[in-house]
Parts: structure tokens; C-alpha cells; sequence
């Protein structure tokens, strides 16, 4: 692995980080497996593609794009919460339905950017502008979850029946949560466009196991309690998984090319997944001998 | 003043297993009573408390907490007259949270939720405090998760969380059933203690008839969804937990 792929996996990894952050919000914070993800990358990079395309600043494309994520993630808890079908369900239908919203707003399958002005100004302001937004995030997102309200999310994904016990609504804070991560996978997409030049239909094909293979990794290598810990080491989860990636297709390791990508993603989250399982049966034979 | 004007609860309206658990039921509860509630499997306990809470809808009647109507609330939305302990441990606190996490969230009970942190300082000497008092070694443990604790202790603070802010009822739902005779004890004294500080209105429904008994100002022996025994004063003092037997 040379210097400029090293460097391409951690601005993957960036990127994806933001990702790695909402599928924790999902499935972690109020545990709730939202699909719509894979609907709302795409949603997010063909919003503001379409819109710096026809000369809206870039600054405003992407808070389209996030309002537009926001919306998506409404349109399934709505879904879940008020009409009661099944989560999973529910994001599969809008990601579904997204496959085509998206090729509307865009009017073709894909839309290059790379004549267009973007929020990033040269190609070596990208690293330090991900590694800011990634921060900031971060702050944002742990004075956020230790507040009042933030707590009262948390709650719904612990005990869900207690909540409203203690004046918790469980169906709006659902929503709230969905909105929530799916504004910040649209805002992914929209980097995503900006800082590769293109938005194109089909990139939304495996977000969330990528998010989610992320997320587990990071749980399992750093395994903590604090939210701000936790966040980080979405974020490292998901450089890590790039990195490992990249080290994987690049350096010819048993044969594997870059198609292989997808099956290499689902076996490293089979992987993660056994990991703590095995580690169970090992540490329990190792104290069954001593 | 609690009060349940002739209500009717059916389950299962329109299907094969339709059962009705309250017709016309009424009964009240006066401000500052204390009732114990006793009765076999079925009796309607649970369901009592699950209508006040707002659980289980009314097909008719009227609930009022004082001046205020309820019948058609729900639960989250009369959460602010209302404070339960359940049953299992294991189910009426966040067993991922940490203690001081978990009395935040019922410190918030009844106020609006805003975005300012949900712990402070001050808040921390508050809880240490009130779990101090309680002595069962828990004020140096704040940071704890709330699953790293028995079931007792997870009892003793869920107590905690439902009198940190007044109530116009609290609902006790069997919560010691759950525990060892010896937390029972320590559990149902310290109820005893918030009771009387607090000065609540409380219904606890129970297993034990001498509990019924020894505890509180009034008991209800309730049968197939009817109080079939209402005891206060001197007949209740008078009366030995052997004679509740035939009402069973």
C-alpha cells in the first residue's frame, strides 16, 4: 500500500465515519435497524449534486441534502411508529422508494461535479476539512446525547416499556432518532459527491453493512461506556475497516480483487460479529484448565 | 382525591376470548392514604393500576386525579400526576444507564425535556445524598451501570426515582415480590420512610396478606373485579391475615 492509497482509505474512512456515527444512533442508541440508509447516501450526494449543478452554493446544497436525509428517516418512523410496520420493513420500503425519488431529482443515472465549485476548496484541503467535520460531530453529538433530551433518547433503546412512565414519548423520540441519523448519512452522501466528483445511483449499495461492520469493530476494539469514546471509536471503526480494505485489495493478499469489496465487507462483519463469541469460549477454557 | 367513577374494562372485545375485567367499577382513593390491594390471580389488581397509569383504556367511566380528568390520556401524557415502581427489577429502571443517569431521567418527570446537561454538579451532591440516606452503600457508586446492581438495590433506587418529584399517586406493583425476605424488609421500610417524608397518596397492590396488613391506612381485597373488602380503621387494626384466607 503506497502513500496516496493510505491516504485515500482514511478520507474513505472520514467519510464513512459520519456514517458509522448514524448507524450508532440507529442501532445502538435507539435501537432501531434502519435500512433506509442504503436510500438516503445516494439521497443526500443527488440533492446537492442537482443543486450545485444548477449554481446553488455548495453550502446550501448540503443543508438540502440534510433536510432531505432528515425527511427520509421521518418517512420510516412515521411508517413504523404510526402505522406500526415492522423496522425493518419500514426502512426497506423507503430505501425502495428512495431508488427512484433519487433518479428524479438527479434526471439521469449519475451527475459529474467535477467542473462545479464544491465545499472543498483543492484536492489537499479534503483530509483536514473531513478530520474537522468529523470533530466537530463529535463535540456536537456528546453534549447532545448528555443532555436532557439526549438521555431521554438513550432511554428508548434501553427500556423502551418504562419510558413512558417518566412522561417519555417512545414513538416521537423514534422519529427524532431516524431524522436525526438519517440527515447525517444524507450529509455523507453530499461530501461524498463533492469530494469525488460524482453522485451516481447505485452508490448507496451497501452503506449500511459498511456503517455497521464499522461500528462493531469499533465496539469490539475499544470497548467502552463513554459516548464521546464511543463516537471515536465509530470513527476510527471506520478508518480502520478502510484501511484494512485497502490492505487487503492492494496488496494481490490471496488472490483478491476490487470487486471482491462487498464479500469482503460481510465476512469482516460475520468476523466481528463471532469475534466476542469466541473470545467467550476461549477465555472460558483457559480458566477451566488453570 | 383519586377517583374511579364506574368503569369498564373488556379484553379482547369482539374476539372468542372476550373477558370483562371491571363493569362499573368505582372506588376512591382519599388524598395522603396509603391502600394496600390484595387478591387472587385475576382479581383485577394489575388491571386497577394499569388504568390509573393510563396502560389499559376504559370502554366507559371516568378516571380523575383531583381536579384533573385523565380517561383519555396516555401514559406518557399523565406520567406527571403519576409514579410507578413495577415489579421486575430488571424492568422498571435502564439497566445500561448509570445510576445517576437513571434518577436524572426520573428527575425529569413532568418537566420539558431541553437540550441543557443532564447532569450537573449540583445534581450529583442531590443524588448523593438522597442515596446516602437510603445506607445501602450506594452514594459512592453513581457512575455505575444501574445492571450492575441487585435486586434490591435496583428496588431501593427505582423507589428514588418515583418520589423525586411529587405525584398525585404512586403505584406500587408487587415490587418486593421479586426480592429475598431480607431486601424485602429493607426495601419495604425505606417505602415506608419515603412515604411518610413525601406524604403520598400510594396504592400497592401485594401478594402477602400480612403486608397488606401491616402496611398503610386502608386494604382492598379485591375478587373477579370487584372490592369485595374494603378495610379501614379499627376493623382492619382488629383483624388477623389468617381471616383474609376465605376471600381467596
Amino acid at each position: 500500500m503506497n502513500m496516496i492509497q493510505f491516504l485515500g482509505a482514511l478520507e474513505l474512512g472520514l467519510l464513512y465515519g459520519v456514517i458509522t456515527i448514524a448507524v450508532y444512533l440507529t442501532f445502538r442508541v435507539i435501537n432501531f435497524p434502519d435500512l433506509t440508509v442504503d436510500g438516503s447516501f445516494p439521497l443526500g450526494a443527488a440533492v446537492a449534486s442537482a443543486l450545485i449543478v444548477k449554481g446553488v452554493d455548495p453550502v446550501f446544497a448540503t443543508l438540502a441534502a440534510i433536510l432531505a436525509g432528515c425527511i427520509a428517516g421521518f418517512v420510516t418512523g412515521y411508517l413504523h411508529v404510526r402505522w406500526k410496520i415492522l423496522g425493518l420493513l419500514a426502512g426497506i420500503l423507503t430505501m425502495t422508494a428512495l431508488y427512484s425519488i433519487n433518479l428524479r431529482i438527479m434526471g439521469k443515472p449519475n451527475i459529474a461535479l467535477l467542473m462545479e465549485p464544491t465545499l472543498f476548496q483543492g484536492s489537499n484541503t479534503v483530509l483536514p476539512a473531513l478530520a474537522t467535520i468529523a470533530i466537530v460531530l463529535i463535540v456536537l453529538l456528546t453534549i447532545f446525547l448528555g443532555s436532557q433530551f439526549g438521555l431521554a433518547l438513550r432511554s428508548t433503546g434501553i427500556n423502551p416499556r418504562v419510558c413512558p412512565a417518566y412522561g417519555i414519548n417512545v414513538g416521537v423520540m423514534t422519529i427524532i432518532g431516524l431524522c436525526l441519523s438519517n440527515g447525517l448519512v444524507a450529509f455523507a452522501g453530499a461530501l461524498f459527491a463533492q469530494v469525488h466528483g460524482f453522485a451516481d445511483i447505485s452508490m448507496g449499495t451497501g452503506t449500511l453493512i459498511v456503517g455497521l461492520a464499522a461500528v462493531i469493530v469499533g465496539e469490539t476494539l475499544f470497548h467502552s461506556y463513554r459516548i464521546w469514546l464511543i463516537l471515536i471509536s465509530c470513527v476510527l471503526g471506520s478508518i480502520l475497516y478502510y484501511l484494512v480494505i485497502a490492505l487487503a485489495l492492494n496488496t494481490n493478499f490471496a488472490g483478491l480483487q476490487s470487486s471482491d469489496l462487498k464479500l469482503v465487507t460481510s465476512v469482516l462483519v460475520v468476523v466481528a460479529l463471532l469475534f466476542p463469541q469466541f473470545r467467550q469460549k476461549i477465555l472460558s477454557k483457559y480458566r477451566g484448565i488453570s | 382525591m383519586i377517583r374511579i367513577n364506574k368503569i369498564s374494562v373488556i379484553f379482547g372485545r369482539g374476539t372468542p376470548l372476550e373477558h370483562s375485567v371491571f363493569q362499573d367499577f368505582t372506588l376512591q382513593i382519599q388524598t395522603g392514604e396509603f391502600v394496600t390491594v390484595i387478591g387472587g390471580n385475576g382479581a383485577g389488581k394489575s388491571t386497577l393500576m394499569n388504568v390509573i397509569s393510563g396502560d389499559v383504556r376504559v370502554e366507559r367511566g371516568q378516571i380523575w386525579l383531583d381536579e384533573k380528568e385523565v380517561t383519555t390520556l396516555r401514559p406518557h401524557e399523565r406520567s406527571a400526576l403519576i409514579s410507578r415502581v413495577f415489579q421486575d427489577p430488571l424492568l422498571g429502571s435502564f439497566s445500561d444507564l448509570t445510576i445517576e443517569e437513571n434518577l436524572s431521567l426520573a428527575y425529569s418527570r413532568g418537566e420539558t425535556r431541553n437540550l441543557r446537561p443532564a447532569l450537573n454538579k449540583k445534581l450529583r451532591d442531590k443524588y448523593r445524598t438522597i442515596l446516602a440516606e437510603i445506607g445501602i452503600n450506594l452514594e459512592n457508586r453513581l457512575q455505575d451501570k444501574m445492571g450492575l446492581l441487585s435486586g434490591g438495590q435496583r428496588q431501593a433506587v427505582s423507589l428514588l426515582m418515583a418520589t423525586l418529584q411529587p405525584a398525585k399517586i404512586l403505584l406500587l406493583d408487587e415490587h418486593t415480590a421479586a426480592l429475598d425476605p431480607k431486601m424485602e424488609q429493607v426495601v419495604l421500610e425505606l417505602t415506608q420512610k419515603l412515604i411518610l417524608e413525601h406524604q403520598l397518596t400510594v396504592l400497592m397492590i401485594t401478594h402477602s396478606m400480612n403486608q397488606a396488613l401491616a402496611y398503610g391506612n386502608r386494604t382492598l381485597v379485591m375478587h373477579q373485579g370487584q372490592v369485595v373488602k374494603d378495610l379501614q380503621g379499627e376493623a382492619r387494626t382488629a383483624l388477623q391475615a389468617s381471616e383474609l384466607i376465605p376471600f381467596f
